[in-house]
């Protein structure tokens, strides 16, 4: 008895069934047919955004041994190892696209792949851990929200559960902030200060204006993407200002008016010769970030080499 | 400039080709050793394990401990599972399967393919 033959499917056969579930709005999960072109798009996207929380570990880890009080070292430990932990999650999802980890974490230490340009700014006082909290980790949540939705199932997945943890990052640095707006002028200063140097970084996170983000059509057409940039910028901030005068801060931009007919609110020209700068590796801790990176590969692989001799032991 | 993106949620980051690398790096590959586990959680007493993620670890012991800390920081879980990755079997290599095939055309399996009149209660 022979065995029936089924006749294999075609390329084109396989690309219609791929449409037709991105058409219908399902997910694509890892072992679907896809298109090397989605394929290598997501696992590049997918290990950037684990880069970025990876490295995003460091410029509040730098205030981990100088926090004021208990209660906010508790917080801020949780914090950054909440940032580890989504970390984790991305590159697990990169991984069912066929990433290595390592390979992926070599090609970051390399400067072959890149991470956000917003973990190359420096932070000076314990108010920027305030304002990460709530302006950087504000804006990702304008991110991440409708990546949650993305076209592929283990990414929206860990989105869910990225952003269930980031409303915990955004309150605690708001909150953070408003105590140190009831205490002295030199705290409310260092507020100021601090919301001075990370808001127009913080719009620059949303990336380069729509006629200048060729990629997005596809990513958009593909449901990898839900919103362009400047819609998400937008609703960023829309959302920012009420918070900025609930908090007692200024906004440093002099044209930040609300539009009576949109309701929205205008804002100033961003500086995108800075944007640009700072990508491509000229920002102020570019090279200090990946040198740790490093460091923390390196120095500690006795660890995991000692991890695995172990295992190797017990299991002869 | 490269193109950029903002698609990678913590904001933006170039597209452009990546950078070709000269040379292999040459330090050890010890983290590719470690074997992938898939992790399961059951998130409280009266509910199935279910698929969180997965994971590396050097075995089996210290794969639990780490899924605690990715997987269950805020409470999600009474109970791990882990697997290695290698040792699950699974249907076929597409979620659209003609293993399920023969299901599609037995809605006799279904309580709703009869009809009851509407004055026999309780069914």
């Amino acid at each position: 008895m022979s065995a029936p033959t089924v006749a294999r499917p075609t390329e084109d056969e396989l690309q219609a069934h791929f449409d037709a579930t991105i058409a219908a709005d399902r997910r694509v999960e890892p072992r679907d047919w896809m298109p090397e072109a989605y394929r290598k798009g997501l696992v590049r996207q997918i290990a950037q955004h684990a880069h970025s929380e990876i490295i995003g570990m460091q410029p509040e880890g730098d205030w981990l041994l100088a926090a004021p009080s208990l209660r906010r070292k508790a917080v801020l430990l949780a914090k950054v190892q909440d940032e580890a932990g989504h970390g984790m999650y991305l590159y697990s999802a990169a991984e069912t696209l066929g990433a290595d980890r390592a390979d992926v974490t070599d090609k970051l230490i390399e400067g072959r792949q890149k991470y956000s340009s917003i973990f190359n700014y420096p932070t000076l006082t314990y108010a920027d851990c305030g304002v990460i909290g709530w302006l950087v980790d504000g804006a990702a949540i304008c991110n991440q929200v409708p990546l949650c939705r993305s076209s592929y199932g283990p990414y929206a997945r860990a989105m869910i559960r990225v952003c269930k943890e980031e409303s915990f990052h955004q309150r605690q640095g708001y909150e953070l902030l408003m105590t140190m707006m009831r205490g002295t002028p030199e705290q409310r200063a260092m507020v100021q200060d601090a919301v001075d140097r990370w808001w127009w970084p913080s719009l620059m996170m949303f990336g380069p204006p729509d006629d200048d983000s060729p990629n997005s059509a596809q990513s958009m057409a593909w449901g990898v993407k839900r919103h362009s940039n400047d819609e998400l910028r937008q609703r960023y901030v829309d959302m920012s200002v009420p918070q900025a005068e609930a908090l007692g801060v200024t906004l440093p931009d002099p044209e930040l008016a609300l539009d009576p007919e949109t309701g929205r609110y205008r804002f100033g020209q961003i500086d995108w010769t800075e944007f640009k700068q700072v990508i491509s590796g000229n920002g102020p801790c570019n090279a200090e970030r990946i040198t740790r990176r490093r460091a923390a590969r390196d120095d500690n692989a006795w660890v995991t080499e000692a991890a695995t001799a172990y295992a190797d032991k017990h299991s002869a | 400039m490269s193109e950029t993106t903002a698609e990678g949620g913590h904001g933006a980051v170039p597209t452009g080709p990546e950078i070709p690398s000269g040379a292999e790096p040459t330090r050890a590959n010890t983290r590719r050793d470690w074997p992938l586990y898939e992790v399961f959680v059951r998130g409280k007493r009266g509910l199935n394990h279910v698929h969180v993620g997965s994971l590396h670890a050097p075995d089996d012991e210290m794969a639990v401990h780490a899924a605690r800390d990715v997987f269950t920081r805020r409470n999600e879980g009474v109970s791990i599972w882990v697997v290695q990755a290698k040792d699950i079997t699974a249907s076929s290599p597409d979620e659209k399967d003609p293993m399920f095939a023969p299901a599609g055309d037995k809605v006799y399996r279904h309580p709703t393919f009869y009809e009851i009149p509407e004055n026999v209660p309780h069914m």
